[in-house]
């Protein structure tokens, strides 16, 4: 891959912002009822074309397309940290715990308590999440040799399996948690009105912030653990920065649209893949952005097409985002060596 | 991932080397102990499982009815109703941890464990299809699942394959495919009704409940051929730990070990996850807690086999136990019984090199 032959940096970033662009509108046009794109557009500058239009526009399909531009970024974010902050290119953001701690919070909250609706359960969601990954943070931080990398990683694999155990026992005995259980854990992006995008929007303002602003310390963490010391980075506190960004992104983005954490494997693998083409090679400060708007692109695609194959009901976003996602990487995996983290 | 020469780690080793007949090796002392405490853990928790249940036999008993005496009716009891459940956990759970144990070597990676490569996965896919949309075509719920699992593994394979393959790439595409079949029975589950979506969680965590000699025979012939087979690979396993260019250079045939390693390590799992369902967190806990306990570099595969024989025969022995009258699938208490295992075990680990 040479700088000149490869795509420049800035053609590559107005392509993919373009692309989002586009998907957005198409997510907004397209669904059980399918508006001409040009009224669209009168719709968003304040001239509907009718009182309908407006509606739909405006409290189904914009709360929707915002829903999954903003959960897909933080998973496509999250999930180039939590990479990165392992030093594992199997990593995904559901490694801290924080998906299999946002299920449990659900069906305990629908077993014991009783509550029955996406707004009802949020908040309990993330507050599972948040104690998930607090836990793993601290497990992977005890003992002598401090954390580690391979600490952290599987310190979280234990507990979210610790976890997903109980959730199965709940789930296996109560019929009602298991019933929202089972419909969350599919994923996706209907029903959500826009209570649950400003819900979830300050957390993942505040981790994209945290996340963004620790690309150039990942830079140097990724050369090992004492070379980022001798470059004078404090691994502690970048490694608790990385943390709560995961946790607040992971967490917002899985409460809201399901447990699509594949979303933030996989992506971070094409981006390095574009990368490498454009000659930028594996720059945190260009990984986690080009992840930031790659995985929106594959959460929308999943979510436009779900709704049109099997008009008037759909198809969950998570299953669809897993079989447009799912061979696409293949496809790159085989055509190139992957450049590894 | 980096793995620390032995040396370092804390655990004395002895060369020897004898003469008549002309052999010579490494003997450690701390490997061994384990593996013989673990061998009679496992062993122990095996003959009370068998012991316990709504018509309690005598530890002796069970001794004598395994031997072959005893009066009949215990004889049929110990044989015909719980010999077949604990064998099923024994052959799964070593099979699951050995499965791991080659995956995590092969890819130098802890979090790189078979349930990760979609064949898990795969099965997963084809028993929820069959329980959901009733597609089981008259085959038993294991033989669907062995049938999903084979499938997956033969597809990761192929899609994997291009002018050769590489144990990462293998790794990733297995990744793509596990994300198709995870969502597929996803998709599937939320699709059901809800006794259908019940069904298929019990099977999708675990169950060791009303397993007969049936289910035995298939997983204890292929464990015959693959288990002495991955002890073999054992000795090229050390040197791929090296890297690949450091195990070329000493000799090792690196891509047919390589492949070697995939078809042993799937058959097991593939062959494992049939018989007891995807019983959680075995293959990724148990060489983890094996090479811990062990104070080796790597995961030793003996080791860690009986690891896994120990888990799953003590979650069985719990979940049959904990709640009298109900027999709770096994997969949950695995979950619950190997986190904090593996978890004290990382706390106490005294150095980062022996951490990981």
């Amino acid at each position: 891959m040479t700088r000149d032959k490869g795509l420049r940096p800035v053609f590559l970033a107005a392509v993919l912002a373009a692309l989002l662009v586009v998907l957005c509108l198409l997510s907004i046009a397209l669904g059980a009822l399918n508006i001409p794109l040009d009224q669209v557009v009168r719709a968003l500058f304040g001239h509907p074309e009718s009182t309908r239009v407006e509606n739909v526009i405006w409290s189904v399909r914009i709360p929707r397309t915002a829903l999954g531009l903003a959960a897909g970024a933080a998973l496509g974010l999250s999930g180039a940290l939590m990479q990165a902050l392992t030093r594992n290119p199997l990593a995904d953001p559901g490694v801290l715990g924080v998906s299999a701690g946002a299920s449990f919070a659900i069906v305990l909250s629908v077993a014991v308590l009783g509550v029955g609706s996406v707004l009802g359960y949020i908040w309990f969601a993330f507050a599972g999440a948040l104690v998930a990954s607090v836990l793993v943070y601290l497990l992977g931080g005890l003992g002598r040799s401090g954390q580690t990398p391979v600490k952290l990683a599987l310190a979280g694999v234990a507990v979210t399996s610790l976890v997903t155990s109980l959730t199965s026992a709940i789930a296996l005995t109560d019929p009602d948690a298991l019933n929202r259980y089972r419909f969350w854990n599919a994923g996706s992006l209907a029903d959500r009105d826009g209570g649950v995008v400003l819900q979830v929007l300050p957390f993942l303002i505040v981790g994209a912030v945290l996340a963004l602003s620790s690309a150039p310390a990942l830079n140097s963490l990724a050369l090992g653990d004492d070379v980022a010391a001798s470059l004078g980075r404090r691994l502690g506190l970048v490694r608790l920065q990385g943390v709560a960004a995961v946790t607040l992104l992971t967490g917002g983005a899985v409460v809201a649209i399901g447990p699509v954490v594949f979303v933030g494997l996989v992506v971070p693998h094409v981006a390095r893949v574009l990368a490498q083409q454009a000659g930028i090679g594996p720059d945190h400060r260009w990984l986690l952005p080009l992840s930031a708007v790659l995985a929106p692109c594959l959460v929308l695609t999943a979510d436009v097409i779900g709704r049109l194959v099997v008009r008037p009901s759909e198809i969950q976003a998570g299953v669809l985002v897993a079989f447009i996602g799912a061979p696409f990487f293949i496809a790159l995996v085989r055509r190139r060596r992957l450049a590894e983290v | 991932m980096t793995p620390s020469p032995s040396v370092l780690t804390g655990s004395s080793r002895h060369t020897f080397r004898l003469a008549v007949p002309p052999v010579s090796g490494v003997l450690r002392p701390r490997l061994v102990a384990v593996c013989v405490t673990l061998a009679v853990g496992a062993f122990l928790v095996f003959c009370w499982g068998v012991a316990i249940g709504d018509y309690p036999v005598d530890l002796a008993d069970v001794m004598k009815a395994l031997a072959g005496s005893g009066d009949p009716g215990t004889l049929l009891v110990v044989r015909e109703l719980r010999l077949p459940r604990a064998m099923v956990g024994l052959l799964a759970g070593v099979a699951f941890a050995l499965s791991g144990a080659l995956f995590q070597t092969m890819t130098r990676n802890p979090l790189a464990s078979p349930d990760m490569i979609g064949i898990i996965e795969g099965a997963g896919t084809a028993v929820v299809a069959g329980i959901v949309l009733g597609w089981d075509g008259g085959l038993s719920t294991q033989a669907l699942g062995l049938l999903g699992a084979l499938a997956t593994a033969l597809l990761v394979y192929l899609l994997a394959w291009r002018r050769g393959t590489t144990g990462y790439r293998i790794v990733l595409v297995g990744i793509g495919v596990a994300w198709m079949c995870t969502s597929a029975t996803d998709f599937l589950m939320a699709r059901g009704g809800r006794f259908q979506a019940q069904a298929a969680l019990g099977w999708l965590v675990g169950n060791l409940n009303g397993r007969d000699w049936a289910q035995v025979g298939p997983l204890a012939v292929t464990m015959a051929a693959l288990v002495p087979a991955a002890l073999l690979l054992g000795r090229w396993m050390r040197t791929l730990q090296l890297g690949d260019d450091l195990a070329t250079g000493l000799g090792t045939p690196v891509q047919r070990v390589r492949l070697a390693l995939l078809l042993v390590g799937v058959g097991l799992i593939a062959f494992a996850t049939a018989a007891a369902g995807p019983v959680a967190f075995v293959a990724l806990a148990a060489p983890q807690i094996a090479q811990r306990l062990a104070g080796t570099a790597w995961p030793p595969l003996v080791a860690s086999g009986l690891t896994g024989a120990l888990v799953v025969l003590s979650a069985d022995l719990i979940a049959r136990t904990l709640i009298p009258g109900t027999e709770l699938p096994v997969g949950i208490v695995t979950g619950v019984l190997g986190a904090p295992v593996l978890l004290w075990l990382l706390i106490r680990a005294n150095r980062a090199g022996s951490g990981g």
